[in-house]
């Protein structure tokens, strides 16, 4: 039986989140400290070896997301790396836990990419309901700032930064990069257009970082323990370890930190402790509301980006919600699709009037019962028209629910 | 600009690099369907319309934010194009009232033109339609609706709101499918910060914001508004003799399509059934119609026995050749220079401060290089309010990343956009200006080499500047040290700078030194003879700039040429073939002193209204009272006219032929759209008749067209701009021949003064005649609403204005309020050393502690009664905007 591998949440439950001493004494801040002895570019050719893919969901090579941050240009007045922690997607908590347990790593990530991109300013843009996470950061900034970790040259570098916090306020569509550029801008939290991508035009029109707290937490062990090292772990595409949250119906819901390429079956089998009493498994639904729907012939596939993709499925953030057998597949898409109605911004047509319709044929299937053969297709056509028209990756959002479930559970219809 | 060639449909386009796909296509004739676009606007990308497939590129793109990239090939339509636009178009349609033939926008609609082009299944159609529960219109605003029933939320309107008018009042409300154009906290438009300006509604694509009272014109009469100074360019809808609509002209390099609410909304005086039809007589205290020819008979037996003790007042209002035939019979027919206008009550200062100063008193620049300045000091000048369209090229400098100062006793609108603001205490600009100065003068920020080549008077401007150190500077005007030296340094080194002033500069008993000052600060600095930089009265009438080019001054004849001098008096006199006084006549405010004194027993007015315009109003009635004979000549019957003994009906702005000449020196064409009301005449026309029956020669023109030729021939700096040259652009005077382009700004090489150099003076601060004592313990400044305009005879008389602004507030501030236990709305009385009147009291921090304000705008609180008559030595100007006043609530009523 395969075990956790925690080197992400090393420190979880042993040191005390609120005691900076307690972090430095973990071997804390040293990664940082070597960092800022190394030429800016070697820190992203170390991170681009480490295959690094971002932790947020869409799974982007971190290193390259440095390197064009870093290549913008070299003479901007201004970068900005912000820390996406509006963690919005349903089922996932796993930045929620770095940040409660363990705040400092999660700062000293920071520290080390605002170094390689060269960013003086950072933003961590935090849900406003992580009060704990919030308060804990809070806290592990300021002393970090006493201990000249943050603030004019740190470590006696010529390299200052800083971390200010920001709050979100309850929109999903926040979480998405672009929208909350424009959210930390202070404006109405609408996505904007790509082109331009962050790491050339972002916060304020300046190159902009952006990386999910998993993501930037992860930095410090690559950059202290190296890419070859980090490689070793996990699969050929995607190395490394990858915290899942599961819940739904199965013994013991959590958090596991395991590295990638084990299968569904161990994560619920071995880790959640199987299925609860008398309850048969129905579909696991990966990677959230954004996310895919399998059945139990991907068991036994391993999870990686790319593996995952073959059979029709995602990794996305990580969450892994199990259904049981008495639970309704289309009960369960309403409830999905009634929740991107809701978190539309309603800026562009397709998604502001498409979801309506979405839930409107979802609906029909519930209050009448199944049967309706041409329910499904009627679904992921007008969801794949959103895909291709919508603004932001909201409307793009429910074809991929949509196709797993033509895919696996096209009978339920 | 760099071009960039690339294939739309097969066809090769150039085009300029930056400009998008959906423009490039659009400007060559090729349609790619779309909703959310305006080409005044940034692109939004949210109507998913005008999506097209690039080679090399994954999927659609939408043309509206892609940039034009060389050799790009762009394919507008395809199956798979046509069938997403379709769907697209199909959802917004499943929500959208489908009821076109009852909609305002049926024909014109955009979501008409697009579903036209790109088609719908009606019977997929009909499944997604749902009917869901009506939204409410809104119908508060007093001009238009908005119909959210109608919104495809293309988000032009909050775009033009914001990107446009800089306000604001219209967002996104809610989300998702619940999303709405909202103003804050979703409260009807006419409670929110709206202005009115109707440039969402002019942009509306669909039906969605409509006007109220919309009615198809048949034809557009090109021509000019007639309210402020900046002589916006319109378009007057006509339908039968009345005007149904007006319209910003987009060509136009003066207001580029844009309007304010006044200048959109605020013609329906014109066909006001109070308007006067015919001549009246007033007999045993009322007025009785009369025919013309008894008018004429009274008037030129009167007249001719008055003529030693004759004064006129001529209109800023009136065209140029009105004002210019108005002059001509009062100097050549009357035999005197009692000819003055109510530009000595706004820019009398600007005149005699800035000829001394430049050699011309005109504002040095043109409206359209705002947006090039990189700087701009507005002082004095409630620049929003009463000159919105110049209020809109300030914002859009600032956009541009120009940095604005405000300089003004009132927190006002502009403040929003200030990068520094300056509050200084009324009446105090001298010492803030010349305090600017000394910071620049102790830094060396001043432009030594302009000073050297181009100024004269250096060192007597050095001689009083000791006076003026910081401390006592910010002490005096209350602003911080810091914040002076920071708005001097800003001013003298950010350049092109560019100043901007109003009354609050000129309505001062010193208001020319407050002009001398702000000359002072533009020749130490070099801010002033270059391109975007120099200094900028704004003047308040339509056209008071053009009845001073007239001559509508006792002092000058047409073109400024001195009546004291003898080559100009003898040009005049052979022109004209009359014998010419050679003496400067009286000016507007000592007219009634004079009258008073028996010294004046006839004067003939036309379209002004003294009796709420003039500082010490009940001065001005009880003079009044005193006149042998009063001719008013106007289009309703003012608050002044009542006095008269004969009134005559004259034509509005919309029923006459001629020019008005705006702030920035522009000579623009007003043209006749209605036919006028009864018996009303032309100005011209009834002042030359009045001439012939006096017996006198050389008022026999036909048309404006005569008039014009013989301004030309006599006005050097009109002398190039024939009736003919201004067919659709107004040229900028000085232009001296006929083939001259016209003056975009002044003083490029050399100054208009005989030395040809700019003159700096010395100055001393001087305080304001009449100061808060504990007998009347507030100051109280005057201001001008954006709502109204003077004294209300027009936009009295449009309800929509009307509705929204009904009455005069009295801003007071908080502190101030609680100190007299005053609550918002409470009726109070104010009452100065003159006069009582009584207003609501709004209670806001506009005005600092001490300080109050009033507009003039409202017949039934006439602010003048209050204000002081004390007058600027040089100028002659009333001090309107600092007096002593005592507030009192009235508890009874």
């Amino acid at each position: 039986m395969a075990e956790e591998r925690r080197i992400t949440l090393i420190n979880y439950g042993k040191i005390d989140p609120e005691s900076i001493s307690d972090y430095i004494s973990a071997g804390g801040y040293k990664a940082a400290e070597k960092a800022l002895s190394c030429k800016p570019f070697d820190i992203i050719e170390e991170m681009s070896k480490s295959s690094l893919r971002g932790r947020g969901g869409a799974g982007f090579s971190t290193g390259l997301k440095k390197k064009f941050t870093s290549e913008a240009c070299t003479l901007c007045e201004q970068k900005y790396l912000v820390c996406n922690a509006d963690e919005g997607e349903p089922g996932t908590f796993k930045d929620r836990i770095i940040m409660e347990n363990d705040p400092h790593r999660l700062i000293e990530g920071m520290i080390i990419a605002a170094y390689a991109i060269g960013a003086s300013k950072a933003y961590i843009y935090i849900r406003g309901e992580y009060y704990k996470s919030i308060k804990r950061l809070g806290k592990a900034i300021h002393d970090a700032r006493q201990e000249g970790f943050l603030g004019s040259n740190i470590f006696g570098s010529s390299f200052s930064t800083d971390i200010e916090i920001r709050l979100g306020a309850g929109s999903y569509l926040c979480g998405e990069e672009l929208t909350m550029l424009e959210s930390l801008e202070g404006k109405r939290g609408y996505p904007r257009i790509k082109p331009p991508f962050p790491a050339g035009k972002g916060l304020h029109g300046f190159p902009t970082l952006i990386n999910n707290v998993e993501t930037l937490a992860t930095v410090p062990v690559v950059i202290e323990k190296g890419a070859d090292w980090y490689t070793g772990m996990g699969t050929e595409d995607s190395p490394g370890t990858k915290i899942f949250t599961i819940s739904g119906d199965i013994k013991k819901p959590g958090f596991y930190e395991l590295e990638l390429g084990l299968t569904l079956r161990e994560l619920i089998y071995d880790f959640a402790g199987g299925m609860k009493e008398g309850v048969d498994l129905k579909a696991v639904l990966i990677g959230g509301a954004a996310g895919t729907f399998v059945d139990e012939t991907v068991l036994d596939t391993p999870m990686g980006f790319d593996t995952l993709k073959e059979k029709g499925a995602v990794l996305g953030s990580g969450a892994v919600m199990v259904l049981g057998h008495n639970k309704s597949i289309p009960g369960m898409t309403q409830s999905i699709l009634e929740f991107f109605e809701h978190e539309s911004c309603g800026k562009c047509v397709p998604c502001r009037v498409g979801m309506t319709q979405l839930v409107r044929l979802i609906s029909s299937v519930n209050e009448n019962g199944t049967g309706h053969k041409n329910i499904l297709d009627e679904m992921l056509t007008e969801a794949e028209f959103m895909a291709k028209t919508s603004l932001c990756p909201l409307g793009q959002s429910p074809v991929l629910p949509l196709k797993s479930l033509k895919r696996y559970f096209a009978g339920h219809f | 600009m760099e071009k960039v060639k690339l294939y739309i449909d097969g066809k090769e386009i150039i085009t300029s690099r930056g400009s998008t796909v959906l423009e490039a296509a659009l400007s060559n004739g090729i349609y790619i369907p779309n909703l959310c676009h305006h080409p005044d606007l940034k692109p939004s990308g949210n109507c998913r319309m005008c999506i097209v497939e690039i080679e090399g590129r994954k999927g659609q793109v939408i043309s509206c934010m892609t940039e034009v990239e060389e050799g790009m090939v762009v394919r507008t339509e395809s199956q798979e194009i046509s069938l997403v636009r379709q769907t697209t178009l199909e959802l917004l349609h499943a929500n959208h009232t489908q009821d076109c033939t009852n909609c305002h926008s049926n024909n014109t609609c955009k979501l008409q033109e697009v579903t036209a082009f790109v088609g719908v299944d009606e019977e997929r159609l009909s499944r997604l339609r749902r009917s869901r529960p009506e939204i409410p219109v809104d119908d508060s605003n007093p001009f238009f609706t908005l119909d959210h029933n109608k919104c495809i939320m293309c988000g032009i309107c909050i775009r033009t709101c914001d990107e446009v008018q800089g306000v604001n009042a219209l967002d996104y409300g809610f989300r998702g499918f619940s999303t709405l154009v909202s103003t804050y906290n979703n409260q009807p438009i006419k409670e929110s910060v709206c202005e009115s300006c109707g440039e969402c509604v002019v942009r509306c694509p669909v039906g969605a914001l409509y006007v109220k009272e919309s009615k198809v014109p048949t034809h557009e009469v090109k021509t000019v508004c007639a309210y402020c100074g900046v002589g916006c360019n319109i378009y007057l809808g006509i339908r039968g003799n009345k005007i149904v609509s007006a319209r910003g002209d987009r060509e136009s390099i003066v207001n580029k399509g844009r309007l304010c609410v006044k200048g959109r909304y605020g013609y329906s005086f014109v066909d006001h059934p109070d308007r006067l039809r015919t001549p009246l007589k007033k007999t045993n205290g009322s007025f009785e119609e009369i025919s013309w020819d008894e008018a004429f008979d009274i008037i030129s037996e009167k007249f001719l026995k008055s003529k030693n003790k004759f004064a006129a007042l001529t209109s800023a209002k009136v065209t140029n050749e009105d004002n210019y035939v108005i002059q001509k019979f009062t100097r050549a027919v009357m035999g005197t220079n009692n000819i003055d206008h109510c530009a000595r009550l706004c820019h009398a200062p600007t005149v005699s401060g800035l000829v001394q100063s430049f050699g011309s008193g005109a504002m040095t620049n043109s409206i359209d290089e705002f947006t090039g300045a990189k700087t701009i000091f507005s002082i004095g000048s409630n620049t929003t309010a009463a000159h919105p369209i110049i209020g809109l090229h300030i914002k859009e400098a600032k956009r541009r990343g120009a940095k604005i100062i405000v300089a003004n006793p009132k927190e006002i609108d502009l403040c929003r956009f200030a990068d520094i603001y300056m509050q200084h205490y009324p009446g105090t600009d001298v010492v803030l200006l010349m305090g600017m100065i000394n910071v620049i003068l102790e830094e060396g920020l001043q432009d030594s080499e302009f000073i050297k080549t181009r100024c004269e008077g250096y060192d007597e401007l050095l001689s009083s500047i000791a006076g003026f150190d910081i401390d006592s500077v910010s002490e005096i005007t209350g602003v911080p040290a810091n914040t002076i030296r920071d708005a001097a340094r800003l001013y003298a080194v950010n350049k092109p700078a560019s100043l901007v002033y109003a009354m609050g500069i000129t309505q001062h008993s010193h208001g020319t030194d407050n002009v001398l000052a702000v000359s002072n600060l533009a020749l130490v600095t070099g801010n002033i003879g270059r391109e975007s930089s120099g200094v900028n009265p704004l003047r308040g009438q339509n056209n008071v700039q053009g009845a001073c080019d007239m001559g509508g001054l006792p002092n000058v004849y047409p073109g400024y040429q001195p009546v004291e001098s003898k080559q100009a008096a003898a040009k005049f006199e052979k022109a004209w073939s009359a014998r010419l006084s050679r003496e400067n006549g009286l000016t507007h405010t000592e007219y009634f002193t004079e009258i008073e004194k028996g010294n004046i027993k006839a004067l003939y007015q036309v379209g002004e209204n003294p009796v709420l315009s003039e500082a010490d109003a009940n001065h001005v009635k009880k003079a009044l009272d005193k006149l042998d004979f009063f001719v008013v000549q106007d289009i309703f019957l003012t608050q002044t006219a009542k006095y008269a003994d004969i009134v005559l009906p004259a034509c509005s702005f919309a029923e006459k032929d001629g020019t008005f000449t705006n702030t920035e020196r522009r000579v623009q064409r007003v043209r006749k759209a209605v036919d006028p009301p009864g018996e009303a005449k032309d100005d011209w026309w009834i002042t030359c008749e009045i001439a012939k029956r006096m017996g006198a020669a050389g008022f026999d023109y036909e048309n404006v067209t005569d008039i014009v030729e013989e301004i030309n021939s006599l006005t050097p700096s009109y002398a190039g701009i024939t009736f003919d040259r201004i067919r659709e652009e107004g040229i900028q005077w000085p232009c001296t021949v006929s083939d001259h382009k016209g003056t975009k700004f002044l003083h490029a090489e050399k100054f208009a003064r005989s030395s040809g150099k700019g003159r700096l003076f010395p100055l001393l601060y001087k305080a304001s005649v009449e100061l808060p004592d504990e007998e009347y313990p507030l100051l109280l400044t005057t201001d001008r609403s954006l709502y109204h305009y003077h004294t209300s005879t027009m936009t009295g008389r449009v309800s929509g204005l009307k509705d929204i602004e009904e009455t005069e507030l009295l801003r007071i501030n908080p502190a101030d309020a609680q100190k007299m236990g005053l609550k918002k709305g409470d009726k109070v009385s104010v009452k100065s050393r003159r006069g009582i009147i009584k207003v609501m009291a709004d209670i806001d921090h506009s005005c600092p502690e001490g300080v109050a304000s009033l507009t003039f705008h409202f017949p039934d609180a006439p602010t003048n009664e209050l204000t002081i008559c004390a007058l600027d030595p040089v100028s002659k100007i009333p001090e309107t905007k600092v007096c002593a006043v005592r507030i009192e609530t009235c508890n009874s009523e």
